[in-house]
């Protein structure tokens, strides 16, 4: 392999491995904030739990998008290039 | 698949989910049709989906419903209250392509747990062409409630700077809810394929001192462990993206197809 394709590889490895620790961090502390509001919410008002469950799991799944975002651009720069 | 001579896993053997789907067919029609995985899959859906609907729809009876009517109301009522509750009752035609949409995504990510088939929404053109329809439907109706002029006007709404934003944030529309299901579904295969290969290697390292040829090449940690994140992969990330696209749907259509007591008082 010629050094210029092995810093490319490099490169690559190393973006793929930032992207996706870097982008991991915003998606947690969203997920987190979002399951812990919907906890205090059951808790005061346990009878309306069944919708912000489904509610929950629904705001879970849109604020983890940008983590596969980020997973998506990782696997680009390992599998593509 | 099966471990070399040597007991252990080459690097690219056990790879077949890392890789986008293969072609399987090509037919020889306008220059070459490819027929890939993806494609496989998603017709062996549909005929799962048309056979299951043929098959609930048998004998309904007013008087007399059988269980399988039974399950069938059921299914549907709850298609249709959602349908009401997110979009309203003007747009409850709309429930069979809900329907229809949320069935194919579920159906053609599960049939991935097989693994003889890859799941077909772990292929960007699947979801992207679902987004698309999801985004056309969007402006047919935007442009049918308000003249094309009007919708063209809507870009440049708060003030004319926003516009460049308003188009980026339109296109990106289709982009994000594609990436979204695309994403959790091929994530969550090369998670699984990255765990196999794991369990592979911990057990080659770990039966190596048996000095039986047979029974160390036995990986004998892949049993039951990748079970429990399969249930995560598959079954709960597959059903609540099923659920994200189609209520994504809901409510960008629902959005852009307000009742029409409430756009004759906007207007």
């Amino acid at each position: 392999m010629e050094m210029a394709d092995a810093i490319v590889k490099a490169a690559c490895a190393l973006g793929a491995g930032l992207s996706m620790g870097l982008g991991a961090i915003g998606p947690g502390i969203g997920e987190g904030n979002v399951v812990g509001k919907a906890l205090e919410g059951m808790a005061r008002q346990p009878e309306m739990s069944g919708t912000l469950r489904s509610t929950m799991i629904l705001g879970v799944a849109m604020c983890e998008s940008t983590g596969i975002y980020s997973l998506v651009i990782a696997l680009l720069l390992l599998f593509v290039f | 698949m099966s471990p070399d001579s040597d007991g252990t896993w080459e690097r690219g053997e056990f790879q077949n989910g890392m890789n986008g789907p293969k072609i399987l067919w090509t037919i020889p029609v306008f220059g070459g049709v490819t027929i890939t995985e993806t494609t496989l899959t998603s017709w062996i859906a549909m005929a799962i989906i048309m056979i299951a609907a043929w098959f609930l729809s048998r004998n309904l009876s007013v008087d007399k419903p059988s269980k399988r009517q039974i399950v069938l109301e059921k299914i549907i009522g709850m298609l249709y209250g959602m349908v009401e509750g997110t979009m309203g009752k003007h747009n409850l035609h709309f429930a069979p392509y809900i329907g229809a949409l949320f069935a194919s995504s579920i159906v053609g990510t599960l049939l991935g747990m097989t693994n003889i088939l890859r799941p077909a929404t772990a292929d960007l053109n699947t979801t992207l062409a679902w987004a698309l329809a999801t985004t056309a439907l969007t402006w047919f109706f935007s442009i049918k409630n308000s003249g094309f002029l009007a919708w063209l006007k809507s870009f440049a709404e708060p003030v004319a700077v926003m516009t460049p934003m308003n188009i980026i944030s339109e296109i990106a529309n289709p982009i994000s809810m594609s990436f979204r299901h695309f994403g959790n579904i091929a994530g969550g295969l090369v998670m699984t394929t990255l765990l196999y290969q794991a369990l592979a290697a911990l057990s080659a390292f770990v039966l190596q001192w048996i000095p039986v040829k047979l029974i160390n090449t036995i990986p004998i940690f892949q049993l039951g462990i990748p079970a429990f994140l399969s249930i995560y992969f598959d079954l709960f990330s597959g059903f609540v993206q099923a659920l994200v696209i189609s209520m994504l749907t809901m409510v960008y259509v629902g959005g852009a197809n307000p009742p029409k007591e409430e756009s004759a008082e906007n207007t």
